[in-house]
C-alpha cells in the first residue's frame, strides 16, 4: 500500500494508462492513509470519500475507453477557500461553516472536464489571512516534519497533504505566499502564478489585485502538469488573462545554457536564519553547474513590501468581506434587535481576530482622511516595486532568492505578534504585488530536519523560463525524495 | 506617540460593522498602533512624481454584451440563507 501514495503525479499517471492499478484503488490507498495517518496532521476539514470513489469509476472508465487526460483519475486535494458545488466550503471560518456553493470554481470545472478525483477539501487560515494555519477557526495542522511545529500558511493543509502523502498533489491560493512558504516548510514543490494566468471565479476573495491560485506537488514536472491544466482564459474573471497556455511540461527540461540568474542582495539580509542561507546558496551553486549565468543584482524597494502589503491587502480585504453581512449566506448571529446590531453581532462572533485586525486594518486605511497617507502611498510604493523588477529582467532570465527567512516555527510561538508573523512573508510578498510567478522548490534541510525552499522568480508570464530553472535546480541537487516519519 | 486612539478605533468598528468588549477594543488598538508604526516607513520614500498601481498587470476594460442568460435557480440562490421565505431573504424590519 505504502508504494502507491509514495508515487509522483507523473509515475502515477503512467501506471494507471498501464492499467497496472485503477484509479479506484489508488484514491482507495489514499483516503486509507487519510484514514490512518491524518489524525496526526490534520489537514483535511472535509473528507469526500464517496463522490472521490465515485470520481475514480468515471476516470477507470475513461481510461478503458483510451481518453486519458494528465489528471485523469488522480487524487488531489484541494485548499477550502475554491468553490466545490454542493460540497462545504469553509474558508476556515465559522462564517462560511455551513457554506454549500451553489457552483464550482473554474479551476474545479477544469479538473472535473478532466476526470481528476478530489479526496477533499484543505485546512487554512481563516480566509487565507496568515502564515502558520493557526488562525483556521477549527483546528491547528501540524507540520509533517515536526509535529510540533507550524505547516506554514495560509495553505497549511495543502502543503502538509502534499508532505504527509495525504494526496498526490493539491491546489492552493497565494496572496502574499500562501503556496510558497508553506511549501518550503513542509519540503514539497509550491507555484504561484503569473497574476490572472489561473481565473479567480469561484476562488474566495481575499485581496483581489493579489489573490492567485496555484498547485503544490511532489516534484516541479507535477506542478507544471497541474498549472496547465488549470491556466487559461474565463471570461467570468475579467482580469484573467487572454494568452495561451504552454505546454508547461514540456518545459521542464534540464540545462541552463544562455540562461541569467539574478542574486538580490536584499534578500540575504539580516534575519535569514544562517542555515537557511547554506541551503539557499548551495541551491544558487546548483543552477550555476547547470549552466546558469549567476549574476549580483539590487531589488532596492524590498524592505518595503511587506509595509505596502499589509496596507494594500487589507484594504482590499475590508472591503471583500463586507459582504459577509448574515443575509445571502454563511453564519448569522442568534441574538439582535435591529439590523445594525445584526451586522455587527454578525459579524464579531462569526470572523477570527486576525481577520478582525485586518478588516479594521483595511477599513481605517481607506477612511476619509487617511486614504492618501495609506492606500494611495502604499499603491506609489507598489510602483517602485514593479520597477525594481522590470529592471532586473531586462538583463535576468530568473530571480533566485530565499522563499521564508526561517524554516518552520513552533505553534504558538508567533500568534501574539502580529508583526513578526507578517515579517514570515518577507520574501514572499513582492512576487504578488509585482503580480509575476514565482516558484518554491526545496533545496535541503537544516541541522533540526526541517526542510528549506528556494524561490524562483521570473518575469509576466514567463513560466516556462520559470519552470525549466527549476527542473534544473531539482535534477541538479538531486535530493532523494525524503518522507517525514509518521 | 499613539497613532490611533481608542475613540478611532471604536469609530472605525462601526465602520467596519464590527463590535468589540473594552478588552478587545485596547488589545487591538495596542495591535493596529504596532502594524501603522511599522508602515511608516513608507513615509521615507519621495512618491510625489511615482503613478500609484493597483493592478500588477495592465488590462483594458473588459466588456461583454448585456444579454439575457442562465442564472442560479431562486432556491439555490437563497439556500445557504440563514432566513429565507418564499424565494426572498429575511432581515429584520428596516423601516
Amino acid at each position: 500500500m505504502s508504494e502507491i501514495i509514495d508515487l509522483t503525479l507523473s509515475e502515477l499517471r503512467k501506471i494507471l494508462d498501464r492499467k497496472e492499478l485503477s484509479s479506484k484503488e489508488v484514491t482507495r490507498a489514499y483516503l486509507d492513509r487519510i484514514q490512518e495517518t491524518d489524525g496526526k496532521i490534520r489537514s483535511y476539514i472535509t473528507v469526500t470519500e464517496k463522490d472521490a470513489l465515485a470520481q475514480a469509476e468515471r476516470a477507470d472508465k475513461r481510461i478503458s475507453r483510451g481518453e486519458t487526460s494528465a489528471l485523469t483519475g488522480i487524487p488531489l486535494g484541494i485548499k477550502d477557500v475554491i468553490c466545490t458545488r454542493g460540497i462545504k466550503t469553509t474558508c476556515g471560518s465559522r462564517m462560511l461553516e455551513n457554506f454549500r456553493p451553489p457552483f464550482n470554481a473554474h479551476v474545479m470545472e477544469r479538473l472535473l472536464s478532466q476526470d481528476a478525483v478530489m479526496l477533499g477539501k484543505l485546512n487554512m487560515d481563516e480566509f487565507a489571512m496568515g502564515s502558520s494555519t493557526e488562525n483556521s477557526a477549527f483546528f491547528q495542522t501540524r507540520n509533517p516534519w515536526d509535529l510540533e511545529r507550524i505547516p506554514g500558511g495560509s495553505s497549511g493543509g495543502s502543503a502538509a497533504s502534499v508532505g504527509a502523502r495525504l494526496c498526490c498533489a493539491s491546489l492552493g491560493s497565494d496572496t502574499g505566499g500562501s503556496i510558497r512558504q508553506p511549501a518550503s516548510h513542509c519540503g514539497v514543490v509550491g507555484m504561484k502564478p503569473t497574476y490572472g494566468r489561473v481565473s479567480r471565479f469561484g476562488l474566495v476573495a481575499f485581496a483581489s489585485s493579489l489573490d492567485q491560485i496555484g498547485p503544490l506537488a511532489r516534484s516541479v514536472k507535477d506542478c507544471a502538469v497541474l498549472l496547465e491544466a488549470i491556466s487559461g482564459h474565463d471570461s467570468r474573471d475579467s482580469t484573467c488573462l487572454p494568452a495561451s497556455v504552454p505546454a508547461y511540461s514540456e518545459a521542464c527540461i534540464e540545462g541552463l545554457q544562455d540562461f541569467t540568474i539574478g542574486v538580490p542582495e536584499e534578500y540575504f539580509v539580516e534575519g535569514l536564519d544562517p542555515e537557511v542561507e547554506k541551503a539557499v546558496r548551495s541551491g544558487i551553486e546548483a543552477l550555476e553547474s547547470m549552466g546558469a549565468r549567476i549574476e549580483r543584482i539590487s531589488l532596492p524597494h524590498t524592505e518595503y513590501a511587506v509595509a505596502v502589503y499589509y496596507i494594500i491587502a487589507t484594504a482590499e480585504a475590508s472591503s471583500n468581506l463586507s459582504r459577509y453581512d448574515g443575509v445571502k449566506y454563511g453564519f448569522r448571529a442568534k441574538e439582535y434587535s435591529n439590523l445594525m446590531e445584526m451586522y455587527k453581532n454578525t459579524r464579531a462572533q462569526g470572523f477570527g481576530p486576525e481577520v478582525k485586525r485586518r478588516i479594521m486594518l483595511g477599513t481605517y486605511c481607506l477612511s476619509a482622511g487617511y486614504y492618501d497617507a495609506f492606500y494611495k502611498k502604499a499603491s506609489q510604493v507598489r510602483t517602485l516595486i514593479i520597477q525594481d523588477f522590470k529592471k532586473a529582467f531586462e538583463k535576468c532570465d530568473a530571480v533566485a532568492a530565499p522563499v521564508a527567512p526561517t524554516t518552520a516555527f513552533r505553534l504558538g510561538e508567533k500568534v501574539d505578534d502580529p508583526v513578526q508573523m507578517y515579517l514570515s512573508d518577507i520574501f514572499t510578498i513582492p512576487v504578488n504585488l509585482a503580480g509575476i510567478p514565482g516558484i518554491s522548490v526545496p533545496c535541503g534541510f537544516d541541522s533540526k530536519g526541517l526542510p528549506v525552499g528556494l524561490q524562483i522568480m521570473a518575469g509576466h508570464l514567463q513560466e516556462e523560463k520559470l519552470f525549466r530553472a527549476a527542473f534544473s535546480l531539482e535534477t541538479a541537487l538531486n535530493l532523494q525524495i525524503q518522507w517525514p516519519e509518521l | 506617540m499613539a497613532k490611533i486612539t481608542l475613540g478611532e478605533v471604536e469609530h472605525v468598528a462601526h465602520l467596519a460593522r464590527l463590535n468589540f468588549n473594552q478588552e478587545e477594543t485596547e488589545a487591538f488598538t495596542r495591535q493596529l498602533n504596532d502594524i501603522l508604526e511599522f508602515v511608516d516607513k513608507l513615509d521615507a520614500l519621495d512618491t510625489s512624481d511615482i503613478e500609484p498601481t493597483t493592478r500588477a498587470i495592465e488590462l483594458l476594460n473588459v466588456f461583454r454584451d448585456d444579454e439575457v442568460r442562465e442564472s442560479l435557480p431562486v432556491e439555490e440562490a437563497t439556500g445557504n440563507a440563514p432566513v429565507s421565505e418564499k424565494g426572498a431573504f429575511v432581515v429584520p424590519r428596516i423601516i
